[in-house]
C-alpha cells in the first residue's frame, strides 16, 4: 500500500521536474539549441503525462487499462497504414487487421488467455494476411505489400499488448493488490524516462552518430549513458517492482531502456523512407501517436519475456 | 437529430479526418462546395465537416436512383437534406441546374461533385459542365473548392467496407465564374483550384 502512493508520488515528481525543464529549455534562445528536439522533448512529456493517467486507471480497473491501450493501438496502426502505401487489393485483408485482428488481442489480453494471444498475430494474423492478399488477385510487389500490413499489425498492435499483458503476468514475489499495477507503472515510467535521459546525454556527451542518415541526434554516448541514467533511475524504483534484488531492477533498466532507443530508431527509419511528404496533411490533425508510443512498442514484449522467464511463477 | 449526430460521428471515426481551411472561413451564405469525388463516403464528410449552422443550410447533391431505394437510404437522405437529381431522365424543361436553383432559393448551400461519378485512380478527373452553367445563372454564389485526400483508400470503388485509415479535407479560398469566361477554361481552373489545394 505504501509503496503504491510512493510510486504515484514519485512519478508525480519526476513529471513535473520534466515539465519543468522542458518549459525552460523552451525560453532558452541563447543556447542556440534546436527548436525542433526541444519540442520533440515536450511532446515526450506530455505523451508521459497521458500515460500516467491512463496508467492510474490501471490500479482499480485493469480492464479499462487494456481497453485504452487497444484504443491507442488501433489509431497507432491507422496512422502506420496512412503513411504505408498499399493498394486496393489489400482492402479487404486491412479490413479484417482493423476489425478482427486488433480488437481480438487486446480481448484475449484482458482475459489473460497467454497461449493464444501470444500467437495471434505472429502465426494466425501473418498467414491470413498473406493469404487474403492473395486471393485478392493483386500480385504487383506482393511481398513487399504483405510485409507492410504484417508489420505494422506486429508493431502497433502486438508489441504494444504486451503492456497492459503486465498487468495480469503473475510473478514470485508480488505482495499487495496492485503489484502488476506498479509493474506497468514502473515499465512505462522507466520507458519514458530512458528517452529523455538519452536526449539530455546525446546533447551533453554526444560524438559519435550511431547513424546520421537516419537520425542525427542519436549517438552512442547517448545511447549508453542513457541506458546508465535509466538504470540508476530503476534503482531507485527497485521498492515499487517484484524483482527480488535491486540490481536486477536496474538491469532490467538497462534492457528497457536498449529497446527504447532501438523502436525509435526503427520508427525513424520508417519516416525517413516515406518521407515527410504523406504525413504532412493527415498526420498532422491528430498529433503522431505513432512517434510517441515507438519506444514502449519494442521494449514491452522483451519486458514481458524477460520478467516471466526470470521471475515468473511456476 | 439523432441520425444526424451519430451519423456525423461515424463518418468522422471512420475517416479519421482532420478538416482545414486554407484562406477561408465557414460561413452561412449562400455557396457551392464542390470537390474530388473517390468514395461513397465523399458527400456525408463534407456535410459533417462543416460547422453546425452552416450544415443545417447545406444540402449535398445525390444521385436519385440510389437514394430513393430502400427505407434506410430514404431516411438517411432526408437526414441529409440532400437534393436529389435524376440521373436517367433529364428532361429539357426541367433541367437538374433549375432543379437546383429553385430548390436552395436564396438560403441554401450546395456539395456538388463536379467530376460526376467516382475517380477510379488517384487523378482528379475532368470536369463536368454543371458547375458552370449553375454560376452562369447565378454568378454571384461563392464557389468554394474542396480536396478530399486519401478517402480513395478509406473505402475504394467497388468496396462496401470501410478501413479506418486517416483522411483530410482541405476547404479553399472561393472562386467565382469571371464575366464572359469560356466553358472550358472556368472547368480548368475550378479543377486547378481542387487540384492546388493537395500540397497546401
Amino acid at each position: 500500500m505504501v509503496e503504491d502512493w510512493a510510486l504515484l508520488g514519485v512519478v508525480l515528481a519526476l513529471l513535473s521536474i520534466a515539465t519543468g525543464a522542458g518549459q525552460w529549455l523552451k525560453r532558452q534562445t541563447s543556447m542556440r539549441l534546436d527548436e525542433r528536439s526541444v519540442s520533440t522533448f515536450n511532446s515526450r512529456v506530455q505523451a508521459w503525462w497521458f500515460f500516467s493517467i491512463v496508467l492510474g486507471f490501471a490500479f482499480f480497473q485493469p480492464k479499462l487499462t487494456v481497453i485504452l491501450f487497444g484504443l491507442l493501438s488501433f489509431w497507432a496502426l491507422r496512422e502506420f497504414i496512412t503513411l504505408t502505401p498499399t493498394s486496393t487489393g489489400d482492402h479487404r485483408a486491412l479490413f479484417w487487421v482493423f476489425f478482427l485482428f486488433t480488437p481480438l488481442q487486446f480481448v484475449l489480453v484482458a482475459f489473460d488467455f497467454y497461449a493464444f494471444y501470444s500467437i495471434l498475430i505472429p502465426v494466425y494474423a501473418f498467414l491470413f494476411i498473406a493469404a487474403r492478399v492473395a486471393v485478392s488477385g493483386d500480385f504487383q510487389h506482393f511481398l513487399e505489400r504483405v510485409a507492410k500490413i504484417q508489420f505494422g499489425l506486429l508493431i502497433c498492435v502486438y508489441c504494444l499488448s504486451f503492456a497492459p499483458a503486465l498487468l495480469y503476468i503473475k510473478c514470485k514475489n508480488m505482495e499487495g493488490n496492485f503489484a502488476n499495477a506498479r509493474l506497468l507503472f514502473f515499465f512505462v515510467t522507466i520507458v519514458l524516462f530512458s528517452e529523455l535521459l538519452q536526449f539530455l546525454c546525446n546533447r551533453l556527451f554526444g560524438k559519435h552518430l550511431i547513424a546520421e542518415t537516419i537520425d542525427s541526434n542519436r549517438t552512442w554516448e547517448g545511447l549508453l549513458g542513457g541506458a546508465a541514467a535509466t538504470a540508476v533511475v530503476g534503482l531507485g524504483l527497485y521498492w515499487a517492482t517484484p524483482f527480488p534484488y535491486w540490481w536486477q531492477a536496474g538491469a532490467m533498466s538497462i534492457t528497457i531502456s536498449i529497446m527504447a532507443s532501438a523502436g525509435a530508431m526503427t520508427m525513424a527509419a520508417i519516416k525517413r523512407d516515406r518521407g515527410e511528404v504523406t504525413s504532412g496533411t493527415l498526420i498532422e490533425g491528430h498529433g503522431g501517436v505513432l512517434s510517441r508510443i515507438d519506444a514502449i512498442c519494442f521494449a514491452a514484449p522483451v519486458f514481458y519475456h524477460v520478467t516471466r522467464y526470470f521471475f515468473g511463477a511456476a | 437529430m439523432i441520425t444526424e449526430t451519430l451519423l456525423t460521428w461515424t463518418a468522422r471515426f471512420i475517416s479519421g479526418v482532420s478538416v482545414r481551411w486554407v484562406d477561408s472561413q465557414p460561413d452561412t451564405c449562400q455557396r457551392v462546395y464542390f470537390a474530388n469525388h473517390t468514395s461513397h463516403l465523399d458527400g456525408i464528410l463534407v456535410w459533417s465537416a462543416l460547422p453546425t449552422p452552416v450544415r443545417r443550410l447545406t444540402r449535398p447533391i445525390a444521385a436519385k436512383d440510389y437514394w430513393e431505394r430502400g427505407f434506410v437510404r430514404r431516411h438517411l437522405h432526408q437526414v441529409f437534406n440532400a437534393l436529389l437529381i435524376d440521373r436517367k431522365e433529364i428532361k429539357v424543361h426541367q433541367s437538374p441546374i433549375d432543379l437546383m436553383l429553385r430548390e436552395i432559393g436564396d438560403t441554401h448551400s450546395l456539395i456538388l461533385f463536379p467530376e460526376g461519378s467516382r475517380s477510379p485512380g488517384h487523378e482528379i478527373g475532368e470536369f463536368k459542365s454543371g458547375l458552370y452553367y449553375l454560376s452562369k445563372k447565378r454568378p454571384e454564389l461563392e464557389l468554394i473548392p474542396v480536396h478530399i485526400n486519401n478517402m480513395n483508400r478509406i473505402l475504394p470503388r467497388g468496396e462496401y467496407l470501410p478501413v479506418p485509415m486517416l483522411s483530410s479535407l482541405t476547404f479553399g479560398p472561393p472562386i467565382w465564374l469571371e464575366a464572359g469566361e469560356p466553358k472550358l477554361e472556368f472547368l480548368a481552373r475550378a479543377r486547378e483550384a481542387v487540384v492546388s489545394l493537395k500540397d497546401q
